[in-house]
C-alpha cells in the first residue's frame, strides 16, 4: 500500500504501459550516451508534490494563436492549421492546461545561436508560442510548416519535420515535453529519436493526423494532433512495488 | 464520408483507454520556446518565509558541464502548503514553479523561498523539498528527482529519502554554505560514481 498518502486523497495516475517512454540511454542517439542516467530509477510514490502543479482557469473558447504574422508581414513557407485537445487516457479533456509550442523555420532553420544550419531565417518567423486549452481541452494554432534539417548524429541525418511541445497537465506528474511530427514524412523510419520508443501505437500518437474538416479551402491544411496525458485510476490502488 | 471520419469511428469502437502521448527530447533549441517562462526568482513580496538561494552545476559522464539544460521546479510554501487552485493568469498569481536554464559554464541558480514540511491530510510528514524535472538535448525523457536540504533534522524519517540506499542519499541534498547559511549548493551528475538519484514517477 501506498504509506505516504493512505487512503489517497486526490486519485493517483496511472504508471506507463512498458514500451511507450523512450529509454533515456539510447546509443543510436549519440548525446544521450554521456547525459543519460545508469543507475536504475528509484520508485517515487505520487505524494500531494507530485500530484499538484500549476493548473489555470480555461478561457470559455479557443484562443486563437497564429505563428505567421511577423513584423514586416508574412512568414514564407506552407501555412498550416494544428488543432486538437488535450486529453487524459480516459478521454476526459484536460482543461486550463499551458501548452508552448516552437519550431524551425520552413527552410528547416531554427532562431537560435546555435542554429548554424545554412539555410535561412525569416525575419518574419520567430516560431514559438503558448496558450492555455479552453474548457474542452482544445487548442488549435496557425503556423508554418517546419522544414527539415541536418544534424551530427550520423551520416547524413536529417531530422523529420517536427513541432515541438511543451504540456503541464493537472500536476507534476503529467508533465510533457514532446515533439509533434507530419504523416508520410520519408524521414521518419530513419530517424533514432522518433524510433526511440519502442511501441509503435505510441510513435504513431505522435503523428499529426491530416484533418479535412480543419482544412480551410483556399487557405491552408488542417492537422490534428491530439495529446493524451496519463490518465487517473479508477479506484486508489497499490502506487509502486 | 473522409478518411478522417473513418478513423475516429475505428478509434471510438476499439479502445477503452487512450494511448497516452510519449515523450521526445527538448532538443538544443528550447530556448525558443520555454523562454518566456524561465523564473529563476519564485519570491514574491506576499508569500512569507525564508528567502534562500540553490546554485549547481550540471555534469554529464565526462564531469564536462552540462551547458543547454533546463530545470524546472516545483515547491511547497513555507507553510508545506501548494498552489493547487487553477490561477487567473498563467504563472503570475501562483507560487512554487520554477524554471532555470544552465549557462555556458553548465550552472542554474535560483532564488525562492525554503519549502516547509510537507504534511497532507492522511499521508506521512515529508521532510522539506523541492521537486525538479531535468530536460536537455540528449534525454528523450525527463529525469525527475527532489532537492533536500542538508541542515534539515526531519531528513531523517523522509519516506522518500528513506526508501533509497543510504550512500545515495546524498545527491539529493543542497549543501547549506557555512559562511551564508541561506545559500545552497546542488549539483546533478547525470552519470558516473556520484550519479543522482533520479526517480521513476
Amino acid at each position: 500500500m501506498n504509506v505516504f498518502d493512505s487512503p489517497p486523497t486526490r486519485p493517483l495516475y496511472r504508471n506507463f504501459q512498458d514500451g511507450v517512454l523512450p529509454p533515456n540511454f539510447c546509443p543510436s542517439y549519440v548525446s544521450s550516451v554521456k547525459r543519460s542516467p545508469r543507475q536504475p530509477l528509484v520508485p517515487l510514490p505520487q505524494t500531494v508534490s507530485e500530484l499538484t502543479g500549476p493548473t489555470f482557469a480555461p478561457p470559455e473558447n479557443i484562443q486563437p494563436v497564429d505563428l505567421t504574422k511577423g513584423p514586416h508581414g508574412q512568414a514564407l513557407g506552407e501555412r498550416i492549421l494544428v488543432s486538437g485537445r488535450v486529453l487524459d487516457e480516459d478521454g476526459r479533456a484536460v482543461a486550463g492546461t499551458f501548452v508552448e509550442i516552437w519550431q524551425a523555420n520552413a527552410a528547416g532553420r531554427y532562431l537560435h545561436a546555435r542554429d548554424q544550419h545554412d539555410a535561412p531565417l525569416d525575419p518574419n518567423f520567430i516560431g514559438c508560442a503558448s496558450l492555455v486549452t479552453d474548457t474542452k481541452g482544445r487548442f488549435a494554432f496557425e503556423t508554418i510548416r517546419p522544414g527539415e534539417y541536418p544534424w551530427r548524429n550520423h551520416y547524413n541525418a536529417w531530422r523529420p519535420a517536427h513541432i515541438h511541445f511543451s504540456v503541464f497537465g493537472p500536476a507534476f506528474a503529467t508533465r510533457l515535453i514532446t515533439q509533434m511530427y507530419f504523416p508520410g514524412d520519408p524521414l521518419l523510419p530513419f530517424d533514432p529519436i522518433f524510433n526511440s520508443v519502442r511501441s509503435q501505437t505510441a510513435r504513431e500518437r505522435l503523428i499529426a493526423l491530416f484533418d479535412w474538416e480543419t482544412t480551410v479551402p483556399e487557405y491552408a491544411l488542417g492537422y490534428r494532433f491530439e495529446i493524451v496525458l496519463r490518465g487517473r485510476q479508477e479506484t486508489p490502488m497499490e502506487n509502486k512495488p | 464520408m473522409t478518411e478522417q471520419k473513418n478513423h475516429e469511428s475505428l478509434g471510438e469502437a476499439v479502445p477503452q483507454i487512450l494511448s497516452v502521448t510519449t515523450y521526445q527530447t527538448v532538443g538544443p533549441y528550447f530556448k525558443i520556446g520555454l523562454e518566456a517562462l524561465y523564473r529563476d526568482d519564485l519570491t514574491k513580496p506576499d508569500i512569507p518565509g525564508q528567502v534562500i538561494e540553490i546554485a549547481g552545476t550540471v555534469f554529464d559522464a565526462d564531469l564536462t558541464p552540462v551547458p543547454d539544460a533546463v530545470l524546472e521546479l516545483w515547491q511547497a510554501d513555507s507553510f508545506g502548503r501548494y498552489t493547487d487552485q487553477p490561477q487567473k493568469k498563467p504563472f503570475e498569481d501562483s507560487f512554487g514553479f520554477g524554471r532555470v536554464p544552465t549557462n555556458e559554464a553548465g550552472r542554474f541558480r535560483v532564488r525562492t523561498i525554503k519549502p516547509g514540511a510537507v504534511q497532507a491530510e492522511t499521508s506521512a510528514r515529508q521532510a522539506p523539498h523541492i521537486l525538479v524535472s531535468i530536460f536537455m538535448r540528449g534525454l528523450l525523457y525527463r529525469l525527475i528527482t527532489r532537492i533536500y536540504f542538508s541542515d534539515e533534522p526531519g531528513n531523517a524519517d523522509d519516506p522518500v529519502l528513506r526508501s533509497i540506499e543510504p550512500r545515495r542519499r546524498d545527491s539529493l541534498l543542497a549543501k547549506a554554505d557555512p559562511a551564508q547559511p541561506h545559500r545552497y549548493e546542488w549539483n546533478v551528475f547525470l552519470q558516473g560514481e556520484n550519479e543522482t538519484v533520479f526517480f521513476d514517477l
